[in-house]
């Protein structure tokens, strides 16, 4: 025990001296969720966009002022012909086209059916298809409220979108997760590997392998310092999440935390197994970023989703203990869902976690060569 | 074995696939001798040292540290010795003390003696002022000199130096063995490497690697009348020049 102390005191000491890259680890995540949070959004707001309003009567500028009230389209270019649709768009000054027909309110009222004309700029697909959708609901709504409130008609067939766990589409909640595993895994693996690896490049480790010092307590006090640092990213993320992406944990949170240390020891095992096999402090970080670091933003489902990908794909991203956190994170965190929901998840990564650190103390060299 | 032998080592070997880099080595080291162990780079030196201090196991042969076996005993011998390796050992981003601290505690010293100790060991390296100080920012030859307190700081029964003075000016080097002789007046035993001859004629006896193979040891006054030379050096030259191997 006392050997213990001395040892995960003197890992403080380092991490603590190391003033910078303590900011860097405390800070990444919050730089993160920042970031994801408020720049790096696949919501698309405030779109420019042009009419071209061949009705010019009173229910088509009620549609027009709609559609300028809402916050996905701002900054409306008025049209006069059909061929300034393709001069807008050449020009790049729009991303949407809205065209209404002539006598539009004349149509509505008599023959209950008018056809308004939406053209996207189709160079970004994404883009592209998420205006015309909010361009659609804004019409829809638009006619819901302005005609069916006093006439019924016998034949109104209206589709009705729900979207389930996340109505107002945030793209906060599906990254959330994602940050998640990807700081844990930054944080426990990378950082793991590095430190033991740089007490063999400094030739400390020799020292410590001449003493009655056992390998396993050698191991486990090197991790015990970075699992408190990624405690502390937990919470930072989960209070970051909670008050300023407005993205609720909707589970409970004591099984999110729980998850979540399993999955910091995953990583930290993962990092001890990287430090086993590299001489240099080079290597572990190349290791941990491109073996690492890489399939995750890759194949844990948080960037790129996975049922999307060809099966053999889909057989890789089972390996990457991430994706199964990134699951788990999403199912407690967004749809609530209890321990019965993820128990096959949490097992999984129980599993990496005694192959992967039973890896690792096997390869952890007592006797230099 | 008889107990009165700090090291034994008898027909010593360690073979990394086919090269032989310690080849059927045989000597004993008795209490509190310092012990030198001489050899050109790639001689095998270091090699045999690790094997002694359980860093790498032998291929053939039988060795004991501090009576006991270094096949069976490993966890024993490792409490019952002191390490000073090639490399600087001392974590630069700790402090005097905490170095001190650190390793004291991984020996399993209580925080009395490490305290009481650490009081003691200061003053005598005249580095009272300096215990607060970062490691990284002391010269050369008190990093040197501390390395080798904290070798010796848990009281092992032997230590093992690994080229403890390279680098290191001719003034701390003296100074060096001045805490050498200490350590050995105290009873530890101290098995040395070393490249600069002049500090063989330090030691109590003096064994020469070439090529894997022990081909000289006695103390040094003998071994100069035994190949009629004139020093150490002359020794040295005679027995080198008929290495094979350059580089291992």
């Amino acid at each position: 025990m006392k050997q213990f102390r001395s040892f995960i005191r003197k890992e403080f000491y380092h991490i603590l001296r190391d003033r910078r890259t303590l900011f860097i680890l405390l800070g990444m995540p919050v730089i993160q969720i920042i970031i994801f949070g408020f720049a790096l959004t696949n919501e698309v707001t405030n779109s420019k966009y042009a009419v071209l309003d061949n009705a010019k009567d009173i229910v088509s500028q009620k549609l027009i002022q709609r559609i300028e009230a809402s916050q996905y389209f701002e900054g409306a270019t008025r049209l006069y012909s059909y061929d300034d649709i393709a001069k807008a768009f050449r020009k790049g000054a729009i991303k949407i086209a809205i065209v209404i027909p002539p006598h539009f309110a004349e149509d509505l009222g008599q023959l209950h059916t008018a056809q308004v004309q939406l053209v996207a700029d189709a160079s970004d697909p994404n883009v592209a298809n998420t205006l015309v959708n909010y361009a659609s609901a804004i019409i829809n709504d638009f006619q819901q409220n302005e005609f069916n409130k006093d006439q019924q008609l016998p034949y109104r067939i209206l589709a009705e979108q729900r979207m389930l766990y996340n109505p107002q589409l945030k793209g906060a909640y599906n990254f959330v997760p994602g940050v998640m595993a990807m700081v844990l895994l930054l944080v426990c693996t990378m950082m793991t590997a590095i430190t033991i690896v740089k007490e063999k490049e400094t030739g400390t480790m020799e020292i410590m392998l001449v003493s009655p010092l056992q390998p396993l307590l050698i191991v486990v006090a090197k991790a015990v310092p970075y699992l408190l640092l990624s405690i502390i990213n937990i919470i930072s993320i989960l209070l970051l999440s909670v008050y300023v992406l407005e993205v609720p944990v909707q589970g409970n949170l004591f099984l999110l935390i729980g998850e979540s240390i399993l999955f910091t020891l995953v990583s930290l095992s993962l990092g001890l197994l990287i430090s086993a096999g590299s001489n240099s402090q080079q290597t572990a970080m190349f290791i941990s970023l491109i073996g690492m670091f890489l399939p995750t933003v890759m194949f844990s489902g948080f960037m790129f989703p996975v049922e999307n990908m060809p099966k053999p794909m889909q057989v890789i991203s089972n390996i990457v203990p991430a994706k199964w956190y990134y699951t788990v994170v999403k199912s407690v965190m967004i749809k609530g869902v209890g321990f019965k929901a993820i128990w096959k998840e949490t097992l999984v990564l129980t599993a990496m976690l005694f192959f992967f650190l039973g890896m690792a103390i096997r390869n952890f060299k007592i006797r230099l060569a | 074995m008889q107990p009165d032998y700090a090291i034994t080592a008898k027909d010593l070997t360690k073979r990394f696939g086919d090269f032989t880099a310690v080849d059927k080595i045989s000597f004993e080291v008795s209490r509190g001798e310092i012990f030198g162990f001489l050899g050109a780079n790639g001689a095998g030196k270091t090699t045999a040292m690790r094997m002694l201090c359980g860093l790498s196991l032998p291929s053939a042969g039988t060795a004991t540290v501090a009576g006991f076996d270094v096949y069976r005993d490993n966890e024993r011998i490792k409490k019952r010795i002191g390490y000073m390796s090639q490399k600087f050992s001392l974590y630069e981003d700790l402090t005097v003390k905490e170095n001190i601290r650190f390793y004291g505690g991984i020996y399993g010293r209580s925080d009395l003696f490490i305290k009481e100790q650490t009081g003691y060991l200061l003053q005598h390296l005249r580095l009272e002022k300096e215990g607060n100080t970062l490691v990284r920012a002391l010269p050369l030859g008190w990093k040197q000199k501390l390395a080798f307190s904290v070798a010796i700081f848990h009281e092992p029964d032997i230590v093992f130096l690994d080229e403890p003075t390279g680098g290191v000016d001719p003034v701390t080097r003296r100074e060096f063995w001045n805490m050498i002789y200490e350590a050995s007046a105290k009873g530890i035993t101290v098995f040395v490497t070393t490249h600069y001859l002049d500090e063989a004629e330090y030691c109590n006896r003096v064994s020469i690697m070439v090529d894997g193979k022990i081909e000289a040891l006695d103390s040094p006054s003998a071994l100069k009348q035994q190949f009629s030379a004139a020093s150490m050096d002359g020794v040295f030259l005679q027995l080198a020049r008929k290495a094979k191997r350059t580089e291992g």
